[in-house]
């Protein structure tokens, strides 16, 4: 027990030392993860002390009143051992309501303080869950001022950042641990919360409420970069899709608007303004493509398109038996689109 | 306990076990097989003296409420609802009743998809996935009572008089406390 104990404590420690943006509650980028790290690290070092105490009771109860007898001993009575062990019980009793009582509180400030806003000019993210992917949208009065993208969030460092949650579906639940905790998203009940990155990187994030069949593939990114970065990146999101500069590009978005492609995603710039899949208008400009599941590869954009349901079994994307110049056309065009 | 009783409540919980078989579900599609459109029928009228009609192609996906429902939710994301509501008619014709323009078979009604019909209805081949259209076309016979009842779906969210909590319309956030300084 004590060894697998150890274990733990080791892989905990060993864990601090993995990749930086790698799904990873112990290497806080963000107040909210820090407080977050403080109060788990306060908590497990109160019952480390806890669990050495109480082994320690034991082996010395087992020790010091072994005897060898083989039979059942006789029940002896000692008042003053009686009035003794009364007194540890107590004690023990009340030490161990002071401890709980300790974490509850410190865990009800950890809650607070990760729950409060900052609210100097924040930048506002609604993220929608959907099955199996992230809505994510920038809202601006002005409606050709909105950037929708999935999946892939964007954000200034050293910049509060407000988050406005929602689902189309069912309940998912939000959770980048190198940046805050988790926040549910309900069907029809929009609700905020608030995180700021101090370090820039890419964070993952992972769907934390189980949604269906890919649930565990429902994963997102938030990316941090430095306030110039993330102004000229939504700058480029603003702007409708590029023009296929090739003729393979060009069939490509021809195919894409005479088949399936079109009955789902939107690329702003052309017919295609369906709402139900990803916003594919700068699909290139990110890094993985079906929810943080595949690297954005000419393969795997292939694989994606002509068969999902072998990547991702369930997922709402139809397989498309498309032939093989239209295929490579489809690539050329979506890879096209910074 | 006796020991009937014992053997009693045995051949119940096996029978219990035994029958809970969950219907599959399809979720890697079989490719879409030889165009089938050329041996659905839409009249009555043969060629030739002695031609055989052919008998109306089978709809797999109608034996599945998984396949009906997904239907359904297809039915609505593919805007099928902007012509013909949900099932009422609008635009387009009802599709609730029992008046059929073009037949009310599997074939007829993938067909009409497929292929479009005069006077509105789009042609909708390489847009929709044929599996999903077959969803669709069974979704579309379970609104005229031509599906068991065991595999229609229920009526859609919008349909209710009360609007469902999915579909009312967010709330002002709250939640959010507190100033900036002291998270510093």
């Amino acid at each position: 027990m004590i060894a697998s104990f150890i274990g733990v404590a080791l892989a905990l420690i060993q864990a601090k030392s993995l990749d930086p943006g790698g799904h990873n509650m112990l290497q806080p980028a963000a107040p909210q993860a820090s407080q977050i790290e403080w109060l788990y690290w306060t908590v497990f070092w109160i019952l480390l002390v806890v669990y050495v105490l109480m082994i320690g009771a034991f082996t010395k109860t087992a020790v010091v009143n072994r005897s060898g007898a083989t039979g059942p001993l006789p029940i002896m009575t000692d008042e003053k051992g009686d009035r003794r062990a009364k007194w540890a019980v107590g004690t023990a009793t009340g030490i161990t309501v002071i401890t709980l009582f300790v974490i509850l509180v410190m865990s009800i400030v950890t809650g607070k303080k990760a729950a409060g806003l900052t609210s100097k000019n924040p930048v506002t993210v609604q993220v929608t869950g959907h099955q199996w992917w992230w809505e994510v949208t920038y809202p601006n009065s002005q409606a050709d001022q909105t950037v929708t993208t999935a999946n892939e969030i964007h954000v200034p460092i050293h910049t509060p950042i407000v988050l406005l949650t929602n689902s189309s579906d069912v309940i998912h639940s939000f959770w980048p641990p190198n940046i805050t905790g988790k926040r549910d998203l309900i069907p029809g009940y929009s609700s905020a919360a608030w995180f700021q990155i101090d370090k820039p990187g890419i964070y993952r994030g992972q769907c934390a409420e189980f949604c269906g069949l890919q649930h565990a593939h429902m994963g997102f990114s938030i990316i941090a970069q430095s306030v110039e970065e993330f102004q000229s990146w939504e700058q480029q999101q603003l702007k409708p899709a590029n023009e296929p500069g090739t003729p393979e590009a060009t069939r490509g978005r021809a195919v894409f608007l005479t088949h399936s492609c079109l009955m789902c995603h939107t690329i702003r710039g052309t017919d295609a303004g369906s709402r139900l899949g990803p916003d594919l208008t700068h699909v290139a400009s990110r890094n993985m493509i079906a929810a943080e599941t595949l690297p954005l590869t000419a393969g795997a954009l292939a694989g994606w398109i002509v068969d999902p349901q072998r990547i991702k079994p369930g997922v709402k994307m139809s397989p498309n038996p498309l032939a093989p110049d239209d295929l490579q056309a489809v690539v050329a065009y979506l890879q096209s689109l910074q | 306990m006796s020991r009937t009783l014992q053997l009693a409540l045995l051949a119940c919980l096996t029978s219990g076990i035994v029958s809970c078989s969950r219907e599959s579900r399809i979720l890697r599609q079989p490719p879409p097989a030889n165009d089938i459109l050329n041996t659905v029928q839409i009249s009555g009228l043969n060629p030739g003296a002695n031609s055989i009609p052919t008998p109306p192609p089978s709809n797999m996906y109608q034996e599945s409420a998984y396949a009906v429902s997904e239907g359904q939710t297809l039915f609505e994301q593919y805007n099928c609802v902007g012509c013909h509501a949900h099932g009422g008619g609008g635009i387009g014709p009802p599709l609730m009743d029992r008046y059929w323009i073009y037949g009310s078979e599997p074939g007829n009604i993938f067909a009409t998809i497929m292929q479009g019909r005069p006077n509105g209805m789009p042609s909708f081949r390489n847009r929709i996935p044929e599996y999903q259209v077959w969803e669709i076309a069974a979704y579309v016979r379970s609104m005229a009572g031509l599906l068991p009842k065991g595999v229609s779906p229920q009526r859609p969210d919008e349909m209710r008089v009360k609007p469902s909590e999915s579909s009312t319309p967010p709330q002002i956030p709250t939640g959010i406390t507190g100033s900036p300084e002291q998270h510093q």
